[in-house]
């Protein structure tokens, strides 16, 4: 008997909530914002979603309904990719190690 | 062109650096070295997507153009946005992966050959299911967020909206979702997926109105676990491991964040999410009190106080963010370590909007991170400290929380500023916390008020000492 590709894919995803818990338990809790900036980010990889829709408009039709909602896709989760890398990457700046300056 | 299978690696290989980005976090050393692998992940993902489809025709022209737009508006938003309006930046960009997953969702729908999942009209089950979950929590998201963002914007009120028999219009709303669900996967018709859709932004409303301005850092964690489950169910329609990955973990990172924020208040998820809570109806039952005397003082009186003592710990609160203090407070900070005092601050879990919240503006003000102190590992120093200088906390400091059962706020685990021998209150006035309760730490012998907007007060200080 073969096993449904989905199992494997559920399986993933299980193992990936595990994984998921004990990194984010181990995340320091003054880098939450942080955290909650950057998992902003990595979960706008939804764009590679958006980009096959989008590419999937006919040449003589690039415009069909269905890349519509893809472009549009792609335009809000790049803001959040451009976004939530940078301002994460603003914040985790302001958390280097100052230099006393006595 | 490259195949199918070696795309899946890529997509494993991105999955992989998201969860090192994650990892980094755990210091502030490795963090911006693992915010670089997040960067990695995506650009690994983007970069197969575009050599799986292999297709280059205008459309990837197109693409560019909408990515570099989107990209402009996010990059100039994360240059400019205020350090102090972080709450509600990650508020509107969680809106923003919910309406994405959406999109996604519909495109994916209206044209199902394009990720291979049949036919418009025979949709695979499976696929038809995965999504219509996406879509769902996606919009949830959305809508919840954009509420999220209003109320801690200020544009709507923070005060929970409440009316007879919403938890049980909620319910039917909620199952109603599913039966639709069930009516799209047998008949596939378009109008079911339409209103499954239009449902759940409706619900993703009505299910934050009822929740207060103090509950926001529990509201802004469940929407952030909410847009990773979106994310997941995208992820299992398009086959794509990246996506199922970074669900999962966007999902359990925001649903433990959630549980340290209840925690932080001692109340049950559930009972946030009902809502309801910090209300103008316990504000007004507080009214009715009589007036306790107060000892107030101005700034000389703090100055003193502060230049005499040996140790401070200091106590920042939403009120800080709100009156941006955070740079007066360090400069404050700074006059007092010239003068050989010991200075700590100390953070409990829900100060401010968001977990961390207060942690970010502290790193703003150039605050060294090892200075700043969590609730737990401070609390046994308050005893032996000689000032407390609460500036813009209140609930969080509120000595009822141990002593009175009957307080709503009983049982929240709080910081002991009482214990030290003389405690500084900053505030505007005596009015209580978000929680509605009148704070017991104003009528102390050891307490003194200084009623003034945290900023100007700070410096008013810094004059002074």
């Amino acid at each position: 008997m073969e096993i449904d590709p989905f199992i494997f894919r559920f399986s993933i995803f299980i193992l990936a909530i595990f994984v998921g818990y004990y990194v984010v338990w181990s995340v320091t809790p003054s880098l939450h914002t942080p955290l909650m900036s950057v998992t902003n980010a990595i979960s706008s990889v939804i764009i590679v979603g958006a980009i096959i829709a989008a590419l999937a408009g006919s040449s003589e039709n690039i415009f069909e309904i269905s890349s519509i909602f893809g472009f549009l896709a792609i335009v809000l989760a790049a803001v959040n990719i451009f976004g939530g890398f940078l301002v994460t990457q603003r914040m985790l700046q302001m958390y280097k190690k100052k230099k006393k300056n006595k | 062109m490259i195949s199918a299978n070696l795309s899946a690696i890529f997509y494993l290989i991105s999955g992989i650096l998201f969860i090192l980005a994650l990892r980094g976090l755990s210091s502030p050393e490795t963090s911006r070295q693992g915010n670089l692998f997040g960067i990695l992940g995506m650009i690994i993902a983007i970069t197969v997507t575009f050599l799986t489809v292999g297709n280059f025709s205008t459309s990837t022209i197109y693409v560019f153009i909408f990515l570099l737009v989107g990209g402009a508006i996010g990059a100039f938003i994360a240059f400019k946005i205020p350090m102090t309006a972080m709450p509600e930046l990650v508020a509107g960009f969680h809106s923003l992966v919910g309406l994405a997953a959406v999109f996604v969702a519909i495109s994916a729908f209206k044209n199902p050959e394009a990720f291979n999942l049949g036919i418009p009209g025979d949709i695979k089950l499976a696929s038809l299911i995965e999504m219509s979950i996406g879509a769902a929590v996606g919009a949830i998201t959305f809508s919840g967020s954009i509420i999220a963002f209003l109320k801690l914007r200020g544009i709507m009120s923070g005060s929970p909206i409440t009316f007879t028999g919403q938890h049980i219009v909620n319910l039917l709303i909620g199952i109603s979702i599913f039966v639709l669900i069930y009516f799209l996967c047998s008949s596939q018709s378009e109008s079911f997926f339409w209103s499954m859709i239009a449902i759940s932004f409706l619900i993703g409303v009505l299910l934050i109105i009822p929740i207060g301005g103090a509950d926001m850092p529990v509201v802004i964690s469940m929407l952030n676990s909410y847009s990773g489950w979106a994310a997941a169910g995208i992820g299992f329609t398009l086959e794509n491991t990246a996506l199922i990955i970074t669900g999962a973990l966007v999902g359990s990172s925001g649903a433990i964040l959630s549980y340290i924020m209840c925690k932080g208040m001692n109340r049950s998820f559930f009972s946030v999410i009902l809502g309801g809570f910090g209300g103008d109806a316990n504000v007004s039952k507080d009214k009715k009190k009589d007036q306790k005397p107060v000892k107030s003082g101005n700034a000389e009186d703090a100055a003193f106080l502060l230049k005499n003592a040996s140790s401070v710990i200091i106590v920042p609160g939403y009120g800080m963010a709100v009156a941006q203090a955070q740079h007066a407070l360090r400069e404050m900070v700074d006059t007092l370590k010239k003068n050989d005092i010991k200075v700590s601050y100390a953070v409990h879990p829900v100060a401010g909007r968001m977990p961390g919240h207060m942690n970010v503006l502290l790193a703003e003000a150039n605050v060294p991170y090892d200075e700043v102190f969590e609730l737990d590992d401070i609390n046994n120093d308050f005893a032996n400290t000689d000032v407390a200088f609460v500036i813009g906390a209140n609930d969080v400091t509120n000595p009822v929380a141990k002593t009175d059962p009957q307080s709503p706020i009983f049982g929240m685990p709080v910081l002991d500023v009482e214990k030290c021998k003389s405690v500084l209150f900053v505030k505007r006035s005596l009015s209580p916390g978000y929680a509605g309760v009148d704070n017991e730490l104003f009528y102390r012998e050891n307490t003194m008020m200084l009623f003034a907007d945290a900023k100007k007060m700070t410096e008013d200080i810094v004059k002074n000492i």
